[in-house]
């Protein structure tokens, strides 16, 4: 049963002396899957990552590739390669040598070699790259090779540390598109790191979101979008309001949120989240789920002045306080141009529904995004 | 060359430039360029009588009919080459030690671990393995009180002695250059080396040596370059037999009072180590400005 995730992770426990890096991770990741692993800088996800390549050793559980643990397998003996966050190219080597080098290590004969290594630079999109020298490629082409020389090997699962963390943002943006329809492509399951939710949700099938050493919660992008389960998620995957309050009266569907400016928001209420009256909790609303002029049906209506007209093509927003509490909060504008004529000063009126409100205990976690 | 090149560019004559560079040019010059024209005129020349001097190439064809002269020159460059060779292969794993294994201030340690015993002359340092080799010495004191020889043992005053004085008075200068690169060297490639599949042979062989290059090849030309003209130590340690090229040399200046045969020896010496140092680089692939620079 155990051979249909091509990687596994059983409760894993990795401290440094007193200091907890990853604190208990489980996870199953099913073959030929894009999984991410989300979370900001320090959650331990560096850390888990170099513990499935082998670098380092979990202080306590099990971590096993299809089907067979890992522990105390070096690095050069596990399926798995990385992508190293620099990509750690071999400056040493031309681009063909940097390829051929773990088929070498291998001891394969050399025609095997020289097809493979063609056949793989082809994969990448890049043919004739084979003569060049690393300092000759630029970032796009240097990422490729890195991926090349990785999946040259088959590996069950292909690692990657934030490999595009040191692109320019366009670059970034087209890489995402294109390591996506790689792994499409082949088939090889992906673990990705990273702390940019954009490249998390774009790509990934599964995500998990990482903070302080844990899951905080594990799913498709759209879930941890729509359904965050935790204050931290809902924070920190995708742009939020974010407003803390007490929980005033409500019934089993929802209730009622008394913020510190004395306005009240009405809040869905999960059904396995137990909040009771004067509890402090954190409200969540996506600036996209507030309609300007008053959509019908929404439960929470404010008028509101606007403060600042963020202008930034179809991701434009608005900077606007309530005017009967002086709560600011960002509306994100339609991107079919409606309003396009508001200007700071304007007074509008807001609505948004209970559903598109979410609401977590405040001591849930240290949130922070 | 490169500093009277720039002080013309432009056809204007740059006197502060000029100025500047006076204390290079006058270094250069007298202690450079002046003693070695000279010598190469000295030994260019015979002796015929008191006072009088003639032309000739006598002083070098003597050095090559001289079997002593011509196997001590021979033997200088091969124990120098071995010496070299040695301090390489010790000093590697110590450099790749201090850089890529130790972290933080232990790293200092080590470093300082190296340099300490640099902190006296090396006359003293080299008395001080005879301290310990010679017939009356530690070693041999040792040896006795443990039962494992019957009677004194003579340590020094053989190849393997002078071969210890060397590479010990030669570690730094290999060391150094060799943790300044190995500490370059970005701790994810060796990590991707072993990913890929590689183990420590190979890793070491494909990636750790050839990024090491430029500082091996610093190292062991500055090493071999001291050990070459050496004095000291192969004349302490290897006494009256160790035949060291720098104690012909000595004798022919000082004892037999021939300057001419001496500049001889002293120009030879010098072809000797430019014609090895240019060979090495060629063999490793390296150029001088590459390992300097």
């Amino acid at each position: 049963m155990a051979d249909q995730f091509d990687l596994e992770c059983r409760n894993v426990v990795k401290t440094f002396d007193d200091f907890t890096a990853v604190n208990d991770i489980s996870l199953a990741i099913p073959k030929g899957s894009f999984f991410s692993i989300l979370g900001p800088s320090g959650c331990g996800k560096t850390t888990l990552l170099r513990m499935l390549a082998g670098f380092q050793a979990p202080t306590s559980g099990d971590i096993l590739i299809k089907g067979s643990s890992v522990l105390g397998v070096p690095p050069n003996r596990r399926p798995v390669n990385m992508v190293f966050q620099h990509l750690a190219l071999f400056p040493m080597m031309n681009v063909a040598e940097n390829v051929a080098y773990g088929l070498k290590r291998r001891g394969i004969d050399k025609q095997t070699i020289a097809k493979k290594v063609n056949e793989t630079l082809a994969r990448v999109g890049l043919p004739d790259a084979g003569p060049k020298q690393v300092n000759q490629l630029s970032g796009g082409q240097k990422q490729r090779i890195a991926i090349a020389r990785c999946l040259v090997l088959d590996p069950a699962v292909l690692l990657l540390d934030e490999p595009l963390g040191a692109l320019d943002l366009k670059l970034r943006e087209h890489m995402k598109v294109e390591l996506k329809q790689l792994q499409h492509e082949i088939g090889t399951t992906f673990v990705y790191i990273t702390h940019d939710q954009s490249e998390a949700l774009v790509m990934s099938d599964q995500v998990a979101v990482m903070n302080a050493g844990r899951f905080e919660q594990v799913g498709a992008p759209q879930d941890l979008y729509y359904n965050p389960k935790t204050a931290f998620v809902a924070g920190f995957v995708g742009e939020s309001n974010r407003w803390t309050g007490t929980i005033g009266s409500g019934d089993d569907n929802k209730v009622e949120v008394i913020l510190p400016t004395g306005g009240k928001v009405l809040a869905k209420r999960d059904a396995h989240m137990p909040l009771v009256e004067g509890q402090n909790v954190e409200i969540f609303v996506r600036p996209e789920a507030i309609a300007i002029d008053g959509a019908s049906g929404a439960e929470n209506t404010i008028s509101a002045k606007v403060e600042n007209v963020l202008f930034n093509g179809a991701a434009s927003s608005l900077q606007v306080r309530d005017v009967a509490t002086g709560q600011e909060m960002t509306v994100a504008l339609p991107q079919t141009g409606a309003y396009a004529s508001v200007r700071a000063g304007d007074e509008i009126t807001l609505g948004w529904t209970v559903e598109n409100t979410r609401c977590f205990a405040a001591n849930q976690s240290g949130a922070g995004a | 060359m490169n500093k009277s090149a720039s002080i013309t560019t432009g056809g204007t004559f740059r006197f502060g430039l000029l100025l500047l560079a006076m204390p290079l040019l006058l270094w250069l010059f007298l202690l450079v360029i002046l003693p070695h024209v000279d010598l190469f005129l000295v030994s260019m020349r015979e002796r015929i009588s008191y006072g009088k001097y003639e032309f000739s190439l006598i002083n070098y064809i003597e050095f090559f009919a001289e079997p002593l002269y011509w196997n001590t020159y021979v033997r200088t460059a091969v124990m120098s080459i071995f010496a070299t060779a040695l301090t390489l292969i010790i000093g590697f794993p110590v450099s790749y030690y201090i850089a890529k294994v130790m972290r933080g201030k232990g790293k200092n340690v080590l470093f300082l671990m190296c340099l300490i015993p640099f902190w006296v002359s090396e006359l003293v340092r080299t008395f001080g393995w005879m301290i310990l080799l010679r017939e009356s010495g530690v070693i041999s004191n040792f040896l006795q009180w443990a039962g494992l020889a019957d009677g004194p043992v003579e340590m020094l005053y053989n190849d393997a002695a002078i071969m210890v004085g060397l590479v010990y008075t030669s570690m730094l200068f290999m060391v150094v250059p060799l943790v300044s690169v190995l500490d370059s060297l970005d701790d994810s490639l060796i990590e991707a080396g072993y990913d890929l599949g590689g183990n420590t042979f190979t890793v070491t062989r494909d990636i750790v040596i050839p990024h090491a290059m430029p500082g091996i090849a610093s190292g062991c030309i500055v090493v071999f370059m001291l050990t070459l003209g050496n004095y000291l130590t192969p004349n302490l340690l290897g006494g009256k037999d160790s035949l060291w090229f720098t104690e012909q040399i000595y004798t022919q200046f000082i004892t037999r009072f021939n300057w001419e045969s001496g500049s001889a020896f002293g120009f030879l010496l010098l072809i000797l180590s430019s014609v090895i140092v240019w060979v090495g680089l060629k063999l490793s692939k390296q150029t001088l400005s590459e390992t300097v620079g």
